[in-house]
C-alpha cells in the first residue's frame, strides 16, 4: 500500500510539473485491465490522445479490480484521485453512495457541453449504471454477462451432437451423464458461483435476487434468493455433484482454466471468456446461452451484466473535466465501440455499435459471439433489470462459503441458502444503516 | 549478577539523546500506527472518508455477535498451535542432521535456507499448484495412495495445505537459529557424555536439547507472531478463507474486511483484538515459559 501510494504521489507531482509545460490537461485513468485487454486499453487511450492535441489521456494499471478500488480510495483520501477510475460492477453500490467522492457522467458531460444521449446506449447495461432519477452515473466501459462454454471435441467423443449444446438444465444433466460415460472427469463445472448460478439465474428465470427490485429501487433491499425455484436448482446442482456430474473448482474464475485446458467440457462463466478460449484452448468450442428450466413461466428472461464501469472522480479542475467527457465521447463512437466489442468480447457499448457489428456480418463469420448480446438486448422487468446491493462484495463472499458446505455435504441446500440469506442480509442491513445520511 | 557494570553518564541529558533515534522509531513505526488502529476502531467510515462518524464500541460488539468470529479464534489456534509445532520440530530435526553433515554442508545448507527468500504469497500459489485437486503434482500422487484430496470442499484438507505452505515458508528461519545454537554447544560436553556410554538418542535429550532451550523458547515466540500476523498472503492465496470458513484465519479475515470489503473501522477494531491476543500470548511466554529455559 506505501509503496503503491507513494508511486500514485509521485505521479501527480509529475502530471501537476509537466501539465504547464505541455499546456496539454492530462487525464489520469486508473485501470484493471491485464496483459491483452491491457494493450486494449492503452490503444484506446493513445487513439485519442492522436487525434486531438487539447487533452491527453494517461492509463495506469493498478492490479485487479478490488487493489486498483483499494488504491483509489486510499489515494482519495490523502487527495491524489486519478480522473477515471475502473471499479468492477460490485462495487458499483458503494461508489453510488460515496457522493462526495464521485461526479456522476450525466453532469460532467452536460457541463462540458458535450451532446450527451443516454438513450444511444445499450439499455440493458446503461440501466445498471444509471440512478433513481435517471442521472447516468458511470460510464459503461466493459460489460459481460454469463454465458454456457463446451467443449465440442469432447461432446463428439461422448456421442453427443456437437451443433446442438443443451440448453435447459435436465439437458444438461443429461449431457453431463454422457460425457462421464465417456470418462471425462469433469463434465460441468462453474465459475463465480453467485453470479452464474443465483444472480443470473434469478434474472433469467424472472424471479427475484433481492425484493426492491434486487436493490435497484432502494438501499432497504433484502435477499430472496432462498425461494423453491432457488433451492430447486441448488438441489439439482447438488446432487450432479455427488454423481461426479459438477465439479467445484473454487471461487472467482478459478474454474475458467480447468476448461482452457480440456479438463472440463462444460463451463458457465463470462462472455469475456471468449478471447482467451480462442487464444489457449487445443479443442473446438461453442458458446450458448444460459441454461433454464423450461417449466417456469417467463423462462428465459435475460441476464445480468458484470465487468466494470468507469466512474469519474470529485474535485479536479473544469478544464480536466471537459478532457474527462471528450475521451468518453470518443469512447462512444460508433465506430471506437464496435471495434472495442470486436476485440474484446465485452458487450457492445451503444446500441449504434451493436448494429454495425451486425451488419458487417461478424457474428455471422463468429458464431456465439453474438449470445451474450442477444440475451441481454431485450425489454427487461423489474426483477431482471440489474442487481445492485451495498456490501456486494461481503455477499459474494458468503455465498460462496455457503454453497461450499453445500457441495461438500456439510449443510443440506436449505440451511446453506437459509443461512446465505440472513448473513446477507446482516450485510445489507448495516450498509443501509450507514449510509442513510 | 555478581559484578555490577553500570555505566555512569556524567550529563542527564546525554542518555535521553542517544536514545532519542531508536524512540523516534519505535514511536512513529509502532506507536503512531497502533494508536491510529485504535482511533480507526471506534468509527464507522464510508469507503472513501467522506464520512466519518463516532460509534464507541460498536465495531467490536458486532465481531461479538458475529458466529463466523468467535469460531475463527478456534481456527487460528488450531494453525499457530500446528505451524510453531510442525514448524519447530522438523527445522529442529534439519538442522540436527545438517550439524552432522561434513562434505558439502555448505551447499545442503544453503537449500535449507533457500525457501526463506519466497514470499507468504508465492509459497501459497507453490502449493495451491502442487496440490491442485486432480491436475496437482502430489495431489495426482495422493491419489494413487487413495487419498481424494480436493482442499477446495475439504475443511481438513485445506488446513493442512495452508499449514503446509506456512511450516515451509518459515523452516529456514528456524533451520537458521538450530543450526547456529547446535554449533554454539561445546563439543566437549558431548564427548564426555559419550565416554560415559549415553547413546545419541539419550545425548540429545540430556545435553542437546536443554542447552538449546534459549533458542527454542526465542523461536516459538517468533513462529506464534508469524502465524498470527504474517500468513494472510498464504491463506489468500491458498483457500481464501474457504470451504466455507474452515481456513479463516483472524489476520486473514482483518485483511478481507479491510482491503476486499473495505470496512476500515471493522478491520480496525480486529486488529486492536489481535494486538491484545499477541501481547498476552507474548506476556504468558515471558513470564511462565521463560522460568523453565536455561540461559
Amino acid at each position: 500500500m506505501k509503496l503503491k501510494s507513494l508511486v500514485s504521489c509521485s505521479l501527480v507531482a509529475f502530471a501537476a510539473f509537466s501539465a504547464p509545460a505541455q499546456a496539454q490537461v492530462e487525464v489520469q485513468w486508473w485501470h484493471s485491465m491485464p496483459t491483452a485487454l491491457g494493450e486494449w486499453v492503452n490503444d484506446l487511450a493513445k487513439d485519442f490522445n492522436s487525434k486531438q492535441k487539447a487533452y491527453k489521456v494517461v492509463p495506469v494499471f493498478k492490479g485487479s479490480y478490488d487493489e486498483s478500488m483499494t488504491a483509489a480510495i486510499a489515494a482519495f483520501r490523502s487527495g491524489n484521485a486519478p480522473h477515471i477510475l475502473q471499479v468492477f460492477e460490485v462495487g458499483t453500490a458503494t461508489m453510488m453512495a460515496s457522493k462526495g467522492a464521485i461526479v456522476p457522467v450525466g453532469k460532467v458531460m452536460q457541463d462540458a457541453g458535450q451532446k450527451f444521449d443516454p438513450k444511444a446506449y445499450v439499455p440493458a447495461v446503461a440501466g445498471y449504471y444509471t440512478a433513481p432519477n435517471g442521472q447516468m452515473l458511470s460510464f459503461p466501459f466493459n460489460s459481460s454477462t454469463p454465458v454456457f462454454h463446451y467443449n465440442k471435441d469432447a461432446f463428439k467423443a461422448a456421442g453427443l451432437d456437437p451443433e446442438k449444446p443443451p440448453t435447459t438444465w435436465p439437458e444438461v444433466t443429461l449431457a453431463a451423464a454422457k460425457l462421464k460415460a465417456s470418462g471425462h472427469k469433469c463434465p460441468f463445472t462453474t465459475s463465480w458461483g453467485s453470479w452464474t448460478q443465483l444472480e443470473s439465474f434469478s434474472a433469467w428465470h424472472n424471479v427475484e435476487f433481492a425484493s426492491k427490485g434486487n436493490g435497484m429501487r432502494g438501499s432497504d433491499a433484502r435477499l430472496t434468493f432462498n425461494s423453491p425455484l432457488h433451492l430447486r436448482h441448488i438441489e439439482n446442482l447438488a446432487n450432479m455433484a455427488k454423481q461426479g456430474l459438477f465439479v467445484y473448482k473454487g471461487r472467482g474464475n478459478a474454474a475458467d482454466a480447468t476448461f482452457y485446458s480440456g479438463e472440463c467440457a462444460m463451463v458457465t462463466g463470462s462472455s469475456a471468456m471468449y478471447a482467451n478460449i480462442k487464444r489457449n484452448a487445443k479443442f473446438a468450442s461453442g458458446i450458448s446461452t444460459l441454461p433454464y428450466y423450461p417449466d417456469v413461466q417467463g423462462a428465459p428472461q435475460n441476464t445480468v451484466i458484470g465487468g466494470a464501469s468507469l466512474w469519474v472522480m470529485s474535485g479536479k479542475k473544469p478544464e480536466e473535466y471537459k478532457g474527462v467527457a471528450a475521451f468518453f465521447d470518443y469512447l462512444s463512437q460508433t465506430d471506437v465501440a464496435a471495434a472495442s466489442h470486436k476485440r474484446t468480447g465485452y458487450l457492445p457499448v451503444t446500441i449504434a455499435s451493436f448494429e454495425q457489428t451486425d451488419k458487417a456480418g461478424f457474428y455471422k463469420e463468429n458464431p456465439g459471439t453474438d449470445v451474450s448480446v442477444t440475451q441481454m438486448i431485450r425489454k427487461t422487468t423489474d426483477k431482471s433489470r440489474g442487481i445492485r446491493l451495498g456490501n456486494f462484495v461481503q455477499i459474494r463472499t458468503i455465498v460462496d462459503e455457503e454453497l461450499e458446505q453445500i457441495w461438500s455435504g456439510k449443510k443440506t441446500v436449505k440451511e446453506g441458502l437459509d443461512s446465505a440469506v440472513s448473513r446477507g442480509n446482516e450485510q445489507l442491513a448495516r450498509f443501509e444503516a450507514a449510509n442513510k445520511g | 549478577m555478581a559484578v555490577e557494570k553500570r555505566v555512569r553518564f556524567q550529563s542527564w541529558w546525554l542518555p535521553w539523546v542517544l536514545i532519542a533515534p531508536q524512540m523516534a522509531i519505535v514511536l512513529v513505526f509502532f506507536f503512531w500506527p497502533a494508536g491510529q488502529a485504535i482511533y480507526q476502531s471506534v468509527l464507522t467510515q464510508d469507503a472513501f472518508g467522506t464520512s466519518t462518524e463516532f460509534v464507541g464500541l460498536l465495531n467490536f460488539t458486532r465481531l461479538w455477535s458475529d458466529q463466523t468470529y468467535l469460531s475463527s479464534f478456534w481456527t487460528t489456534a488450531v494453525f499457530s498451535v500446528l505451524v510453531a509445532g510442525i514448524g519447530l520440530a522438523v527445522a529442529l530435526l534439519l538442522a540436527v542432521m545438517a550439524d552432522r553433515v561434513i562434505k558439502g554442508a555448505a551447499f545442503y545448507k544453503t537449500l535449507l535456507i533457500w525457501p526463506y527468500a519466497v514470499a507468504p504469497a508465492v509459497a501459497g500459489v507453490l502449493f495451491l499448484f502442487m496440490f491442485a485437486p486432480s491436475v496437482g503434482v502430489v495431489s495426482y500422487g495422493l491419489r494413487y495412495l487413495g487419498v481424494d484430496w480436493n482442499h477446495l470442499l475439504d475443511d481438513d484438507h485445506a488446513m493442512a495445505l495452508i499449514v503446509m505452505a506456512a511450516v515451509w515458508n518459515q523452516i529456514s528461519y528456524n533451520f537458521l537459529f538450530f543450526l547456529a545454537g547446535l554449533q554454539s554447544i561445546p563439543k566437549s560436553l558431548i564427548e564426555a557424555a559419550a565416554i560415559d556410554g549415553a547413546r545419541p538418542w539419550r545425548r540429545f535429550w540430556t545435553i542437546v536439547f536443554p542447552l538449546l532451550s534459549p533458542v527454542t523458547f526465542f523461536l516459538l515466540v517468533i513462529n506464534i507472531v508469524y502465524a498470527f500476523f504474517n500468513t494472510f498472503g498464504i491463506v489468500d492465496t491458498a483457500t481464501q478463507g474457504g470451504p466455507g470458513k474452515a481456513t479463516s484465519i483472524l489476520v486473514y479475515r482483518l485483511y478481507y474486511d479491510g482491503f476486499k470489503a473495505l470496512d476500515l473501522g471493522g478491520s480496525a477494531a480486529q486488529s486492536v483484538v489481535l494486538m491484545v491476543i499477541v501481547i498476552t500470548l507474548t506476556v504468558i511466554q515471558f513470564r511462565y515459559v521463560e522460568k523453565k529455559v536455561q540461559y
